[in-house]
């Protein structure tokens, strides 16, 4: 029920600062409506890096307490947070066209770094479907999972360390947390748009690690019935 | 509105991407529980 509640709220709030966003607060001087696009784009993006930290932490819990529920929570946040990636990429090559004239570079860094954020967990969800062994699935998705979030702090910084098209941070970069690149109502406007995806986050969430659970479940239920086959026939001999 | 194109087709692939992906999760889970209940 509480769940169903978060679900309402999210979607609510989401309606509301996509209406805002669209029709409520101004357009910019320079990029015009194009800008717009920032607000899905980067709550996108901070949701993808959210997800993935959530990922690795949860393998480092599987590989620390060996409960199945850990390997449940990674799977439920890589799959949401490749969704969540696809959606910054495809923001930013709708943002780039109109900005840059282009919407892909692989020169630039920030580009190329998130491309191999998709591809390496889109490879963590292939790698899971590789052995049927809960166990042994869940230790090398965890491994995996540490390994590749070391590529998140590489996305976020890659404004910083190197040049390429892309801009620089307008928020979460250390020196502008109290002094963001925009003004006020776009900073408020992306705030309000992070926060509603957020929510929406949490949401998706709670009902992928439901599901992922249920799997679980059944996965455990058939590996007793194939134990308890075997060792029937086994009796019977 | 400039880049009216643009605007749409992010926010067009972006919320209906959201609401896509949260509908298949809703559903995948109702025929899992499903299949629970039916002991199957």
């Amino acid at each position: 029920m509480k769940t169903r509640i978060l679900g309402i709220v999210a979607l609510v709030a989401v309606a509301a600062m996509v209406l805002i966003a669209l029709f409520v607060v101004p357009a910019d001087l320079n990029q015009g409506d194009a800008q717009r696009i920032m607000y899905p784009h980067v709550a996108s993006a901070w949701l993808a890096y959210l997800s993935f930290g959530v990922t690795a932490l949860a393998g480092i819990g599987w590989l620390w307490k060996r409960d199945i529920r850990f390997d449940a929570v990674a799977l439920a946040a890589a799959e949401i947070g490749v969704v969540f990636t696809a959606f910054a990429i495809w923001g930013g090559m709708m943002w780039g066209d109109p900005v840059w004239g282009v919407m892909w570079q692989w020169e630039d860094p920030r580009l190329t770094t998130t491309a191999l954020l998709l591809a390496l967990y889109v490879g963590y969800l292939l790698l899971r479907r590789l052995t049927d062994d809960p166990e042994r699935r869940a230790t090398r998705a965890a491994i995996v999972g540490i390994v590749a979030a070391v590529d998140i702090p590489i996305v976020h910084f890659s404004v910083e360390w190197w040049r390429g098209l892309h801009q620089t941070a307008t928020i979460g970069s250390p020196d502008r947390v109290l002094n963001p690149a925009a003004p006020m109502v776009f900073v408020g406007t992306l705030i309000g748009m992070v926060g509603a995806f957020t929510l929406a986050w949490a949401y998706l969430i709670i009902r992928r690690y439901q599901l992922a659970r249920l799997d679980v479940e059944r996965d455990e239920a058939a590996r007793i019935e194939r134990l308890m086959s075997a060792r029937t026939a086994e009796v019977a001999r | 509105m400039t880049d009216a194109g643009y605007v749409i087709a992010a926010y067009g692939v972006i919320i209906g991407g959201l609401a896509l992906y949260a509908y298949s999760v809703m559903r995948r889970l109702a025929a899992k529980r499903n299949d629970r209940d039916e002991g199957r």
